[in-house]
């Protein structure tokens, strides 16, 4: 089995370290992964901010980048939901394109859900080092992806007792793109609720499958100095558990 | 509207009022949590929405026919149907009734359409008082305000702040409880329900095969007021339509287990023409104004299914965005994530700038949505259109950004740019307080990226390293 890593600008930019333990999961379950160097970022930026130009040119990059790819697997749920769910209506006109587009689909899922849903994986083994922890669903996992529950079970077999469920775990985080500068009062009161939910559970560690909340969170935990908590991916925790 | 609406201004304003906050997200999500309890003891319901969207589908394909077959439907059970072409005409219809008639006073069940066009405001400058009966709108109104929620108008108060408002304009005792304020409220109204000479409600369904009009309420207002005067006035949109009286009993438990939870609300009523001949109780003229202001514009257009929307308020319930704010942020008569399409489509961009940008696309709203309305969809197709009408769609900005982005070598010399800055700089310079990534900074510092290598340089030497596998 192979997957095609869909890294997403943001892994590139912040998150090198969740990317590399990504690989090292699909490593560990025997799976090649390959990494095509030409791919840049999915667009979502410009498909949510009103500017379909824009996103067209990228998707028709992904689309050159990652169309031969056996499957396709991004770090991010936000840019697999992208990939999955908005680029073939960005081509109206073309059902050629939309048909290229919708095969590709077919084939792109976020990380967590590729170890489910492809590999089957049943079982994490338990990690060696467990710390309280609580997970961030993340809206476009639940409802972007589809993908409910999953994270939360392989939590419980990695961590037992110290994986605390999150509060109100549904709710968005105030994140949503240009909407964290657009209306960031809002946002700023959607973000602090949040974090008020993870600092109830006493978790010193906040895992999630999408690093645009992971980044909204963490930036935000900072600036009310909640120094004693950790965001990262989940794959992570995997690769801790997994070595 | 004059100024148009600036919701960074009235949202900052909202978030920072505590009690509003406490008052809307307690009610919001008690509403929220009954329709899921609802929804999950009725095993079809996801064939239901499926089934009520593609009945809906056949009513906006097919708008004009429809509400021409209700008028006349209408008219053969002996009432009388006014279409009006926008809220200006609907008021006027509405004051010459009134006029007509020589009507002083008015109880009016509560109706979001009445609300669209401004009736009581009209009504007023007519000389005629209007008394809103549901006790929702009974409060706000004596506290001069506007719904704030759809369903529940006056979702932004609490008991306190009802009690007060209760002993300071009816003279109640101070710091009654709900029921005590429930029954002040009642004895106001029932003066009123018999002293009034018109009475005017909303319609919740017009079912176009009989003429029928169908309203939903739970407090048996809405009977009163369309039982006790000898005129009524129901506002419809021409969206109302249903195609057949077979079709109700679908909408009906659509709308109420998704708007309170409930298998079916207090109160149906279903009227069909005026009293006639022998019976004791009804208005002795009926009058349905049906309103356009812009529904047939809608329904040839990519926003279409929005006329398909129930006014069940499960989109708002849903919406950490409204929850956060509550309704009178919006500046408009229609709220949360319906609001926030339908405002800008109904009253223009220029008016509404703002609202395709009030949502952060968590999908939600989508997922309770009775009859799936994209919601999260027609915010983005909102935002292309305005940046479209500002000439920014294809404007350079946005070009450049994406020329650099889908070239490998800039966008990675570019990745590398910010990652070398993100991790050096902690604060922001004064001089870029004012702009986008001061608005980051306004509750969160800048991020850092995470230790180690970029991923590239990693998996390159990892390609190359001699055993394979280093690190």
């Amino acid at each position: 089995m192979k997957i095609s890593l869909l890294l997403t600008c943001t892994a590139d930019v912040l998150y090198p370290a969740s990317a590399r333990a990504c690989v090292r999961v699909f490593e560990a379950l025997g799976v090649e992964v390959i990494f095509p160097r030409l791919q840049t970022c999915c667009g979502q930026p410009w498909l949510n901010t009103g500017r379909p130009d824009g996103a067209r040119r990228l998707a028709l990059h992904f689309l050159e980048v990652f169309e031969d790819a056996e499957n396709v697997v991004a770090i991010s749920s936000s840019c697999a939901d992208t990939v999955r769910n908005h680029y073939a209506e960005l081509f109206p006109d073309s059902v050629l394109l939309r048909e290229r587009f919708q095969e590709v689909a077919g084939r792109t899922y976020e990380f967590c859900e590729f170890l489910h849903r492809v590999l089957g994986v049943k079982n994490m083994p338990s990690h060696p080092h467990p710390v309280r922890t609580t997970y961030h669903s993340s809206c476009r996992t639940l409802r972007g992806i589809g993908l409910r529950g999953v994270a939360e079970e392989y939590l419980g077999q990695m961590l037992g007792a110290d994986f605390v469920p999150l509060a109100e775990n549904e709710t968005c985080c105030g994140f949503g793109g240009s909407f964290s500068v657009k209306l960031p009062e809002v946002s700023g009161r959607l973000l602090e609720d949040k974090l008020q939910n993870i600092t109830a559970t006493g978790a010193s560690l906040v895992a999630s499958l999408d690093l645009s909340c992971l980044t909204h969170l963490s930036t935000g935990a900072e600036r009310l100095k909640l120094n004693g908590i950790r965001f990262l991916h989940l794959a992570e925790l995997m690769a801790g558990a997994l070595a | 509207m004059n100024a148009s609406h600036n919701f960074r201004k009235t949202s900052a304003a909202a978030v920072a009022d505590e009690v509003l906050g406490a008052a809307v997200g307690k009610t919001a999500n008690i509403l929220f949590s009954l329709r899921g309890a609802a929804v999950a003891g009725y095993p079809g319901f996801e064939e239901l929405r499926d089934w009520g969207r593609s009945r809906k589908m056949e009513v906006s394909g097919d708008l004009g026919p429809y509400a021409r077959r209700f008028a006349d439907r209408l008219e053969a059970a002996g009432g009388h149907a006014h279409f009006a072409r926008d809220g200006r005409e609907a008021v006027e219809i509405i004051k010459a009734i009134a006029g007509r008639v020589g009507a002083a006073s008015a109880v009016k069940s509560k109706s979001m359409t009445a609300e669209e066009i401004s009736c009581n405001e009209g009504l007023a400058h007519a000389g005629v008082t209007v008394t809103e009966t549901d006790l929702g709108e009974f409060i706000i109104q004596l506290a001069g305000e506007k719904p704030s929620h759809i369903v529940a108008p006056a979702i932004h108060k609490d008991r306190a702040q009802v009690a007060e408002l209760f002993h300071e304009a009816l003279g109640s005792a101070p710091g009654l409880d709900v029921g005590d304020l429930v029954r002040v409220a009642r004895k106001a109204l029932r003066e009123q329900f018999l002293s009034a000479d018109i009475g005017i409600t909303g319609a919740n369904f017009a079912v176009a095969q009989t003429g029928t009009i169908a309203i939903v309420t739970n407090e048996g207002n809405g009977r009163l007021t369309s039982a006790l005067p000898s005129v009524q006035i129901v506002v419809a949109g021409i969206d109302k339509m249903i195609p057949e009286l077979s079709d109700l009993p679908g909408f009906l438990t659509l709308l109420t287990r998704s708007a309170t939870g409930q298998v079916i609300s207090s109160y149906v009523t279903m009227i069909t023409g005026p009293r006639r001949q022998g019976e004791e109780d009804g208005p002795k003229e009926l009058h349905v104004v049906l309103l356009d202001n812009g529904r047939s514009a809608l329904a040839s257009g990519r926003f279409r299914e929005m006329l398909h929307c129930l006014h069940c308020g499960a989109c708002l319930n849903s919406c950490p965005v409204y929850r956060a704010v509550g309704g009178h942020a919006y500046e408009s008569v229609y709220p949360g994530p319906m609001g926030d399409v339908l405002s800008p489509l109904l009253w223009g961009m220029d008016a509404y700038p703002d609202l395709p940008d009030a949502c952060t696309l968590c999908g939600r709203c989508a997922e309770v949505c009775p009859m799936r309305i994209p919601l999260p969809e027609y915010h983005r197709k909102l935002r292309v259109l305005r940046a479209g009408l500002k000439g920014e769609a294809a404007g350079w900005r946005a070009q450049a950004w994406a020329s650099m982005a889908e070239n490998p070598l800039l966008y990675r010399a570019g990745v590398g740019a910010v990652r070398r800055v993100l991790s050096h700089v902690r604060g922001l310079p004064a001089k870029m307080n004012g702009g986008l990534p001061g608005a980051w900074t306004l509750c969160r510092e800048l991020p850092h990226p995470q230790e180690g290598p970029d991923f590239r340089s990693w998996w390159e030497k990892r390609q190359k390293g001699p055993s394979g596998k280093p690190e």
